[in-house]
């Protein structure tokens, strides 16, 4: 082998990346979590905690760009620190989803909940569930795996139009709870957009492997 | 060759200026080059990339019959310059050198004045009158004027590396050629004159077809519209692995020698 410090300079970066997809699934899961236990001084941690997130995020940043300014990496190794840019990214925009998440539970504060959250978690765990594999496909260059997370998507659309629906339903029964409703429909907006997320990153990880960028999803948002 | 295309100005219609089909070169017994098919578009500068002893050289050699020189060489295949074979006995090897111009890795001004560097192989060449002009334009053309204008009597020794070549590239195409072949022209050069001549190469590419053989990837990515990357067998005969788009090459290459070779895992 010839580039063999260059090799376990990619390595440890991917091991950072997954360092923070690890906290950044950790927070999604949590976030939620808190909101069902109502637990609001946890959601004020969970926010203060977003920093450490986002100072990984640019150290990932800061050691790719390294690599790219003195390896001057070409193909494969091109794509790999592109991809590794844009999925630090991702991740950290994530973050910002729980962080949406807690502030969510600290505006609903001391009020009980107008149901019992079920579809929201379920949400939540799809989404994590995406954010893990699509890291694993990117790690391990598994375009199948990628592809597989990219059609996960739809069943988290589909939790999201049905929470929707149920607050709608409830909202005609008592207006009152208009405010809850609302807050409660941005939680689910938060989840739906970290899938969304965890599509980009499964295809950065099928671009890392194939040079083919792709955007999945795009006939469905323009019809 | 096309006999009325005595000034640059392209002859045929066809996209490609050049063309090398099924090209083997022998040394003697060896086998140095086998099969080698390339069409090269024109106004367009295409690199050719490989490791040591790949035979991008001896290639690019061929392009303009410089094998000829070389006594043991023995070139089989066709090189089409405007679709004429360049290897057509009724083809005169000088005029194909006109047309086809090549610039070397180590300047090789001659001991004579500047302006006598490009007049005199203008002179060679029939031309007479108006050699100032073509002197100016020639300098200008390798940006190369504004530096030497007050000193065109003075040896074209005297001037550094990086002005030694531009001046190797103004003597090239003083004599208006057709494509411009550079053998790792900026090899021996510091890095801004080596920026120098790929500004300059850019430039050039509006009026002439270049060539270029760059043992510096990132010269051929960054100067080139085409990268041809050539491999060598385990018997050492060099073939060619990949041909495409550079931004292709250094980006998603189709095989895997090329990725090796790029990322600098192999070679």
């Amino acid at each position: 082998m010839t580039r063999e410090s260059f090799d376990l300079q990619l390595d440890s970066l991917q091991e950072s990346l997954l360092a923070l997809s690890s906290m950044v699934e950790e927070a999604l899961l949590e976030s939620v979590e808190n909101l069902k236990r109502r637990d609001v001084a946890a959601s004020r941690m969970l926010i203060k905690r977003d920093k450490e997130i986002d100072n990984r995020r640019y150290a990932i940043e800061l050691e790719a760009l390294t690599l790219i300014a003195t390896q001057q990496p070409m193909a494969g190794d091109m794509r790999r620190l592109a991809a590794t840019l844009f999925i630090a990214n991702e991740l950290e925009r994530i973050g910002d989803y729980a962080k949406g998440m807690s502030r969510v539970n600290i505006r609903i504060g001391d009020e009980s909940l107008m149901k019992p959250l079920i579809d929201i978690p379920r949400m939540a765990a799809i989404g994590q569930s995406m954010i893990h594999r699509a890291m694993e496909a990117f790690v391990t260059r598994n375009v199948e795996l990628a592809y597989a997370v990219i059609d996960d998507d739809e069943a988290v659309d589909a939790l999201h139009d049905q929470i929707y629906a149920e607050l709608m339903t409830l909202l005609f029964q008592d207006v009152s709870k208009i405010r809850q409703a609302n807050l409660l429909l941005m939680a689910a907006h938060n989840l739906e957009r970290a899938a969304d997320r965890a599509t980009n990153i499964s295809e950065r990880a099928i671009y890392s492997v194939t040079g083919e960028m792709i955007d999945y999803g795009w006939e469905n948002d323009v019809s | 060759m096309n006999p009325n295309n005595s000034n640059g100005t392209p002859a045929a219609n066809g996209k490609y200026i050049l063309q090398a089909d099924k090209l083997n070169v022998h040394y003697g017994n060896f086998h140095a080059v086998r099969d080698v098919s390339i069409n090269f578009e024109r106004n367009k500068i295409t690199a050719l990339i490989g490791p040591s002893g790949c035979g991008k050289s001896t290639v690019l050699r061929s392009l303009n019959r410089m094998n000829d020189l070389v006594d043991t060489a023995r070139i089989d295949g066709h090189v089409r310059f405007y679709g004429k074979n360049l290897y057509d006995p009724d083809v005169d090897a000088a005029e194909v050198r006109r047309r086809i111009g090549m610039v070397f890795q180590k300047p090789n001004p001659f001991p004579k004045s500047i302006y006598d560097n490009i007049a005199w192989g203008v002179r060679v060449n029939g031309v007479r009158s108006n050699m100032d002009d073509i002197v100016e334009q020639a300098l200008r053309g390798a940006a190369l004027w504004d530096e030497v204008k007050d000193k065109l009597k003075q040896s074209g020794l005297s001037l550094s590396g990086g002005q030694q070549q531009r001046l190797c590239i103004a003597r090239a195409i003083a004599i208006r050629p057709d494509i411009i072949l550079m053998d790792e022209p900026a090899s021996a050069l510091d890095p801004i004159a080596t920026l120098r001549i790929e500004e300059l190469m850019t430039e050039l590419v509006k009026d002439y077809t270049i060539v270029i053989v760059t043992h510096n990837m990132q010269q051929a990515a960054r100067v080139s519209d085409y990268t041809a990357f050539f491999s060598v067998t385990p018997d050492r005969t060099g073939y060619l692995e990949e041909f495409g788009q550079t931004n292709q090459i250094f980006t998603s290459p189709q095989s895997q020698i090329t990725e090796d070779y790029i990322t600098g895992r192999f070679g």
